[in-house]
């Protein structure tokens, strides 16, 4: 395989891994923080052990989406230099406010909070980790300045060949930015939603297995306790919330997807015709949505592929909101993307032995079909997954089918599925370009890069293999190892994370009580939270 | 005079410094849970002085490489490339360290906690040495040709100097580590750091003092020389304040001891951010690798109140958690308490 070749596996198989990290601990970040604030302000002990809890899941997640950042920071350097020098005036920025502003202050008082139980006053404990959460959606925000730069780049010139920033404030509110942070903020919390439910019905399954929660004759559960720490009417009370939250998160947040999802979709039909395009597989200009196209989607030739399923309109309602103006279809995009920006990789040494190369402007077309369906398929099916669980569990408590218990745990995955897609979607049908032109400016004297252009020379394909592999290798052994870790803490459930409910009998605590219990604090006990 | 890249050529060797200082302890204190420490409790009263902090100390790091690209470009674009192995090796040792530091104390189990001891310890050292590397290289020069890329395949990077490098951040973590436990914890593990630090400190300041060193007589200026015998002058204080029992003001001495060291060495080679050993030609200074004004000065004022904030909320932290920590502080392992286990419990309500 060549450098740039193994460049872009190792960039996509990094990216989407950590991209597996980042939502959940957003999402999850973002729901603790309630948690917490609901237990701060109404002292129900329930939140404290949600709290407990699902604090603890978000960080065995966290430092695996810590670890697993570096990487992205110094690829860029490493395996795209030529990308770092061109872009570097401009896409460093955001980066470097994002260590500065966003990084630091996630770290720091993520520390505080970790271990600030009992060193700090309630409120400021609180407070920091609402500060760490408001972070981290502060990074995403910057990476996705960054991202939609190379999207649609703005606010910048070309001096001496190389781009200049001459407008931050472009490039800071790029619409495509805008509008690409709140979906993926949505998209996080669709994967947090879907983590609640997944775990909570698990457990609420599980007392009812375990015969703690028994069905009463009015078909309402009656929960329980058994003799085991942990296992009380409390309990009950926090896989019951958990599942409720998780299941109206999943749905508000999936609702919010499709919103901002829609604006997206016709940004992008304007800024990158070919990528909406070959999102559809449609060859001619248009209206219809395809359901269902067949035909080698991988072919170049678009006159392959056949719509079986279109829905007349939607395509235009998509792009422009109405449902007659015909859709650009890749046939027409091809000659205008030939005549705009060449038809061959020019002459140039950026292009090493790819130079004279023959472009291809039409990206994978089943990777941008089956993508963009795939990301609004699962995510559709995770919302609709949770109404359903609402109403199965309306008097309640789950059914005791083991079955429907997996394909609540299962579905899990399917936000997390969603937002890969997504990733893929977007990033490939950017091909061939990494920075892809701004249409409002067309021209070959335009800011835009070519991925083939962005490959480090000095690097060699054997390096790069090395690091493909190592990397690949690490990740995999250590998601091995995250999720057995988070299966230990799932299944051990609230007493995995707070021991100390084995020591003190929980009816200590009467619900309802206002305020949060006034911690414990021996003189000397300097650790609230020992490694 | 370029105002603004002279600037963050200062403030990139001031993040560069930040991170010495801070992750220097702790990657120290991770290679000694294997060196020093003589049991488990040991080891937590090691990870415990860190824990809280050790995640904003690597920020230090992100944010040198993360300013490096946005401020000097083509500076981090040739050094990340043309270091491409010993960067990858960097960045498995985080990555190992960081997962290890969480998951360390997640599962009772001997073997278990033992594995991620070496964990932490090997990617202590592999980052320590690695970064080290990059530095000493960064000042000493890399066969770079006219694009800025590497010549002569993956290993052309490697020289004396690298190991100097990487022998120099190793040395000084692992001092700096033991001012910081006398610093930082109580009973036998407070004393025997000090004593050991004692004892090995003219060993592991050596090859940072050789490093800068060699500098001066590559490149030196007048207040660089002035800057290394200060440096000198800081290392045999801390020296004479650790034998007396002044922990903190050794642990400080330490800080001045780096301060002025990595001045001294960034002062010399400024205004040349990355020589090229093939022509000095093709050497990269703060002129022709930095990014436009524009961009320096709107990064300037983001990091004149930003960097501020940063060492504002990062010192509120130690100060959190400024007691010591013992052995006694440690509490006992939990064993870990599963509420789904058998069936057959009785219920009641
Ligand atoms: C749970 C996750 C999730 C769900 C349910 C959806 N998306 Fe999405 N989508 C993402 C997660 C995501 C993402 C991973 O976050 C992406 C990748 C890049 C980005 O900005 O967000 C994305 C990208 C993305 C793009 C590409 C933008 C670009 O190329 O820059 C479009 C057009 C849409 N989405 C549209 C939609 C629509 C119309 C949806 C209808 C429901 C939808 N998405 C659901
Ligand atoms: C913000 C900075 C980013 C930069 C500079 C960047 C750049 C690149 C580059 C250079 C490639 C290789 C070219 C290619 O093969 O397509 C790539 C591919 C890819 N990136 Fe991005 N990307 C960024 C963000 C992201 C993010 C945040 C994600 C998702 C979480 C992502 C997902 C992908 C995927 C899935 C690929 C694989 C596409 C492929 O192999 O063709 N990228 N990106
Ligand atoms: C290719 C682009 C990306 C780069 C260079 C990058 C870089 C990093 C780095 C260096 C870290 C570790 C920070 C630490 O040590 O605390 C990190 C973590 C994080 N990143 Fe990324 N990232 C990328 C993509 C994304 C995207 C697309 C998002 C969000 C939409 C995101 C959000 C986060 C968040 C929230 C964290 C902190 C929480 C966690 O570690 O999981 N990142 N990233």
């Amino acid at each position: 395989m060549e450098a740039l070749e193994i460049a872009r596996w190792q960039f996509g198989i990094t990216t989407v891994y950590h991209f597996m990290m980042v939502p959940l601990t957003i999402g999850l970040g973002l729901v603790v923080a309630v948690m917490q604030t609901i237990w701060h302000r109404t002292g129900k002990v329930e939140y404290l052990r949600m709290t407990k809890f699902w604090g603890k899941l978000f960080l065995i997640n966290f430092i695996m989406g810590v670890a697993t950042g570096i990487v992205q920071e110094f690829q860029f350097g490493m395996a795209w230099s030529e990308y770092s020098r061109f872009v570097g005036d401009i896409f460093g920025a955001p980066l470097a406010l994002e260590s500065l502003l966003a990084f630091f202050v996630e770290s720091t008082f993520l520390g505080l909070w970790i271990f600030g139980w009992k060193q700090l006053k309630p409120a400021i404990h609180l407070a920091c980790l609402w500060i760490a959460v408001v972070g981290s959606v502060f990074s995403a925000y910057f990476i996705i300045v960054a991202n939609s730069w190379m999207q649609h780049p703005v606010g910048a010139e070309i001096i001496n060949g190389r781009p200049v920033m001459t407008d931050a404030w472009a490039v800071f509110t790029n619409n495509t930015a805008l509008v690409a942070f709140p979906h993926t903020l949505m998209g996080a919390l669709a994967v947090a939603g879907g983590f609640l439910l997944g775990i909570a019905w698990y457990h609420l399954w599980r007392r009812r297995k375990d015969g703690i929660d028994t069905i009463g004759p009015d078909g309402r559960v009656v929960p329980g306790e058994a003799s085991i720490p942990g296992r009380d009417k409390t309990d009950y009370k926090v896989w019951i919330r958990s599942l409720r939250i998780g299941a109206i998160v999943a749905m508000i947040s999936f609702a919010g997807t499709a919103v901002t999802g829609d604006l997206q979709g016709k940004l992008m039909f304007e800024q990158q015709p070919m990528k909406m395009a070959a999102a559809e597989a449609a060859c001619h200009d248009g209206t219809g949505f395809s359901v269902l196209s067949v035909g080698n989607l991988g072919s170049k030739n678009c006159d392959d592929i056949t719509a079986v399923i279109e829905v007349p309109g939607i395509l235009s309602f998509l792009a422009n909101g109405d449902f007659t103006t015909q859709v650009r279809g890749v046939n027409g995009l091809l000659d205008q993307y030939k005549a705009d920006y060449g038809t061959h990789l020019p002459d140039n040494p950026i292009y090493g032995e790819r130079a004279g190369q023959e472009i291809q402007y039409v990206p994978v077309m089943e990777v941008t079909y089956w993508g963009f369906r795939m990301m609004i398929g699962f995510g559709g099916l995770a919302a609709l997954a949770a109404l359903v669980a609402l109403w199965l569990t309306r008097k309640g408590t789950v059914p005791a089918s083991p079955w429907l218990m997996r394909l609540a745990v299962f579905g899990i995955l399917a936000p997390f599925g969603a937002n890969a897609a997504g990733w893929i979607f977007t990033e490939m049908g950017r091909q061939p370009f990494v920075v892809a032109p701004n249409p409002d400016l067309n021209g070959i004297d335009q800011v835009f890069m070519f991925t083939a252009a962005a490959v480090s020379p000095g690097v060699s394909a054997g390096e790069l293999l090395t690091s493909l592999i190592v990397l690949t290798a690490v990740y995999a052994v250590l998601l091995v190892v995250e999720v057995k870790l988070l299966v230990k803490y799932i299944r051990g459930g609230v007493v995995s994370a707070m021991p100390e409910l084995a020591r003190v009998p929980a009816d200590e605590h009467p619900d309802g009580t206002p305020g949060p219990d006034a911690p414990a604090k021996p003189a000397d006990d300097v650790l609230a939270f020992a490694y | 005079m370029e105002l603004l890249p002279t600037i963050w050529f200062i403030v990139i060797a001031l993040l560069w410094t930040g991170y010495l200082f801070l992750e220097g302890f702790d990657l120290g204190v991770g290679m000694l849970m294997k060196l020093f420490a003589r049991n488990d409790t040991e080891r937590r009263v090691l990870l415990n002085t860190v824990g809280p902090v050790w995640d904003g100390n690597e920020v230090w790091l992100i944010t040198a490489g993360a300013a490096t690209f946005a401020a000097f470009p083509l500076w981090y674009a040739s050094l990340f490339s043309a270091l491409y192995l010993p960067l990858l090796v960097v960045l498995v040792a985080l990555i190992f360290r960081a997962v290890a530091f969480e998951y360390r104390g997640k599962v009772d189990n001997h073997s278990w906690r033992a594995r991620w001891d070496w964990a932490i310890a090997l990617g202590s050292f592999f980052a320590a040495f690695g970064v080290g590397a990059a530095l000493a290289l960064t000042t000493t020069g890399l066969p770079l040709n006219a694009n800025g890329d590497r010549e002569g395949g993956a290993m052309a990077w490697f020289s004396g100097y690298a190991v100097l490098g990487g022998l120099a951040v190793v040395g000084f973590s692992l001092l700096h580590a033991l001012a910081f436990l006398a610093l930082k914890t109580d009973g036998d593990v407070r004393h025997r750091a000090r004593a050991w630090f004692v004892r090995l400190l003219p060993v592991l300041l050596l090859p940072l003092a050789a490093w800068a060193l060699v500098i001066q007589f590559l490149e030196g200026k007048p207040w660089t020389w002035a800057a290394v015998l200060l440096a000198v002058v800081a290392a045999v204080a801390a020296w004479f304040l650790a034998k007396r029992g002044s922990e903190g003001r050794a642990f400080a001495a330490m800080g001045g001891f780096l301060v002025l060291g990595s001045a001294s060495i960034f002062g010399a080679v400024f205004p040349v951010v990355l020589p090229s050993t093939l022509d000095p030609m093709f050497d990269l200074t703060i002129a022709n690798a930095s990014s436009s004004d524009y961009t320096l000065g709107l990064m300037s004022v983001v990091a004149a109140f930003g960097l501020p904030l940063v060492i504002a909320y990062q010192a509120w932290t130690y100060w959190v958690f400024r007691r010591r920590v013992s052995a006694a502080h440690i509490p006992a392992a939990h064993s870990f308490l599963p509420a789904v286990a058998a069936r057959a419990f009785t219920t009641k309500g």
